[in-house]
């Protein structure tokens, strides 16, 4: 067992390294991930070890990225694509949508689409528009799709390994915002099933769930909330497309309130399927109703407006308190 | 809206073949056809229009949600999939009946995927590397791209064994030379080199837009801006279509890149059973494309290499034959389980799909039990 304090975007780094050297078949496709490395350095050095032939630098066009992944699948490859930022990926959507998520289904189940997608996504980089969004819900909404967001180093190392060992076309949506703090990764096991939410912090008087960006914010919120009496239990959802409802029903029966948060706008988002369900399955367990924090419905703004914009440990407690206030 | 001055035929429209300085590099491919396989041109184009005849009536009779006829461009299809080798991946778009026919798709899936009871459903490996229809204009050509890349990068291409070496050929019209997946797919396929024809039929009707209103230059002469060689065939010439395909095909799977041709012929029929072609279609340019039409071409030019009169009783009798079988199993079909929906929209297990089947399962049982 080696344990390493790395950043995240190392540990992704490493983690399709060694997901490369396992199998043959697995190559990288995507706009300047060649040399370069890629705009966030995710693939840094890939490209000198692996060659050209699993390394592509591919023109620039989103669609023709996915079409084209499409087709490797078809001939027995295992395609991993990254689009450079969240607000670029809507010209590859008919190719992700309609066709990618579909072909398994209209072949009959005789043919896979083991693609994966690798999505950074998310704000707090300060940086211009269709550079900070959180487009998940269009894709979680998408049967036929996989999706998945570490929020630790270890889990994306592990995360990604998992998600091109599916035979499943599959959304890895990478927080931005996450790239670069360090955490311990465990190179010897992942400890955890790809589709699983896990508790990361125990409590008993409110559950607040989060996934990618919004993980630490939730812990940092429950630290605040323990300093001001209030026990508050932090789920990392991990995978938005299935959701691991276990864990989540089993906190929410334990401590009667939810807080769910996530930097996508709210309106028709993962957060409000969790509330749905959660007030179908756990209803007679609930003391308060199931509240949603979240960016606004909004297009996101200039990056000076996005601390106003994306939620914190303040907009988290604040709807902590309204929680604990029925 | 006709043929121009750039458009490559070896057979003209009374059947006689065309020997000229451009024809001479093709009529070798011609000339090395037996008579059987030149029976064969004739023989599925005529039992496919045959077939197309029937599905139409089918549609009409209720017994079919749309059909989309492929009458006028059977020269273009049956020339282009005779030219392919087994092991190279063909492409639809949708109106390929006779393509799918000839790499060993049954008609009646077709038929099934337009009575509304499959999305598709063969496997391409089992039948003849022909993939599954994109009702989505343009984005199979960026899937033929990527298959073509793969061949490449697993190297079963260009390695000098033609009966080996694998290409690619991806169907699509003059309506979808307009979506950005078509311009995306000949970028990737010019940077990679892919061995692959782009086979436009290009049958001057996008439903009810004209060729015109696609593009203001020959769509044969788009790709060299690209870096693709282009080239413009009459579509309704099926030993056109087969000898320049075939020789863009060993082209592009000895290593040569991709090619594109653009076949032109003539939608003779509508878009599909739901469009009325008399309320925007010139009745003179129709007539023109009945006097090119590639089965009649072909018959005179069977006939004038001594092909007589039982062969093509026999050949009409086989479009009789399959017409009557497709119409007795399309009324014999069933319906699949509504729980089919749930099977293969995973390839893993997935908790969503196995909770809403058994929440089905146990809604339809209740009205089992009369409560």
């Amino acid at each position: 067992m080696t344990v390493e304090s790395l950043s995240m975007a190392k540990a992704i780094n490493l983690g399709l390294r060694q997901a490369m050297l396992d199998d043959p078949s697995v190559l990288l496709m995507g706009e300047d991930i060649g040399p370069l490395g890629g705009v966030f350095r995710v693939t840094e050095g890939l490209h000198a070890e692996f060659g050209a032939q699993r390394v592509l630098d591919t023109p620039l066009a989103e669609s023709g990225i996915i079409g084209t992944a499409i087709g490797l699948a078809m001939s027995g490859l295992r395609p991993v694509c990254e689009i450079q930022f969240d607000g670029f990926i809507y010209p590859g959507f008919d190719q992700i949508t309609s066709q990618l998520a579909k072909l398994t289904a209209r072949h009959g189940g005789a043919m896979t689409f083991p693609v994966v997608i690798r999505v950074p996504y998310g704000g707090h980089i300060g940086a211009i528009e269709h550079h900070q969004e959180s487009p998940e819900a269009y894709f979680a909404h998408t049967a036929g799709l996989r999706s998945v967001t570490p929020a630790t180093p270890h889990d994306a190392y592990w995360m990604i390994q998992e998600a091109i060992a599916s035979d499943d076309p599959m959304m890895f949506f990478e927080p931005k915002s996450r790239y670069w703090p360090k955490g311990d990764v465990d190179d010897s096991a992942s400890g955890i099933p790809l589709h699983a939410s896990r508790i990361v912090r125990e409590g008993t008087e409110v559950t607040l769930i989060g996934y990618g960006p919004m993980v630490n914010v939730l812990l940092a919120a429950a630290d605040i909330a323990a300093q001001e009496g209030t026990s508050a239990e932090v789920i990392d959802l991990r995978s938005l497309s299935p959701i691991d409802y276990g864990p989540v029903l089993a906190s929410v029966r334990k401590t009667g309130r939810l807080v769910v948060a996530q930097e996508a706008p709210g309106f028709v988002s993962i957060g409000s399927e969790i509330a749905a369900t959660v007030t179908e399955q756990a209803f007679y367990s609930l003391e308060a109703p199931v509240l949603r924090v979240a960016g606004f419905d909004t297009p996101f703004p200039p990056a000076k407006l996005e601390t106003a914009y994306l939620p914190d440990a303040d907009r988290v407690l604040e709807a902590v308190d309204r929680a604990m206030a029925y | 809206m006709a043929y121009t001055a750039d458009t490559l035929r070896l057979l003209d429209a009374s059947g006689s073949l065309v020997e000229d300085d451009r024809t001479s590099e093709f009529l070798p491919l011609i000339e090395a056809l037996s008579d059987e396989q030149l029976r064969d041109f004739h023989r599925q184009m005529v039992v496919i229009r045959r077939f197309d005849v029937e599905a139409g009536n089918l549609q009409r009779q209720g017994q079919l949600a749309l059909w989309i006829p492929s009458v006028g461009q059977e020269g273009a299809q049956v020339g282009s999939a005779y030219a392919a080798r087994p092991q190279d991946h063909i492409f639809p778009a949708y109106r390929e009946h006779v393509v799918a026919r000839i790499r060993g798709v049954d008609p009646m899936r077709i038929i099934e995927l337009l009575r509304g009871l499959s999305h598709g459903g063969w496997d391409p490996a089992q039948h003849g590397n022909f993939h599954l229809y994109t009702l989505v204009i343009g984005s199979q050509t960026l899937h033929a791209t990527g298959l073509a890349m793969g061949l490449q990068l697993t190297g079963a291409t260009a390695t000098g064994d033609p009966e080996r070496d694998a290409a690619v050929v991806v169907y699509f019209g003059d309506g979808a030379s307009s979506q950005g997946d078509v311009s995306e797919a000949l970028v990737f396929a010019a940077s990679y080199q892919t061995p692959q024809v782009f086979f436009l039929q290009n049958n001057h009707w996008a439903i009810s837009v004209p060729v015109q209103r696609q593009s203001r230059t020959p769509l044969f002469q788009r790709p060299s801006g690209f870096g693709i060689p282009g080239i413009q065939i009459d579509g309704n010439d099926v030993l056109a279509s087969y000898a320049v395909t075939k020789a863009n095909l060993d082209a592009a799977r000895a290593g040569a890149g991709p090619r594109f041709i653009e076949a032109l012929t003539y939608r003779i029929g509508a878009h599909t059973s739901s469009d009325d072609p008399t309320k925007y279609r010139d009745e003179q340019d129709l007539e023109f494309w009945l006097a090119n039409d590639p089965i009649a071409r072909f018959e005179a030019y069977l006939r004038s290499r001594g092909e007589g009169d039982a062969f093509f009783a026999e050949v009409a009798q086989e479009g009789e034959d399959l017409a009557a079988d497709v119409r007795k199993r399309t009324l014999e079909l069933g319906v699949p389980p509504a729980s089919d929906m749930f099977s293969h929209v995973y390839s893993e297990p997935h908790p969503l799909m196995d909770a809403q089947a058994a929440w089905l399962e146990a809604y339809e049982a209740g009205f089992q039990e009369g409560r």
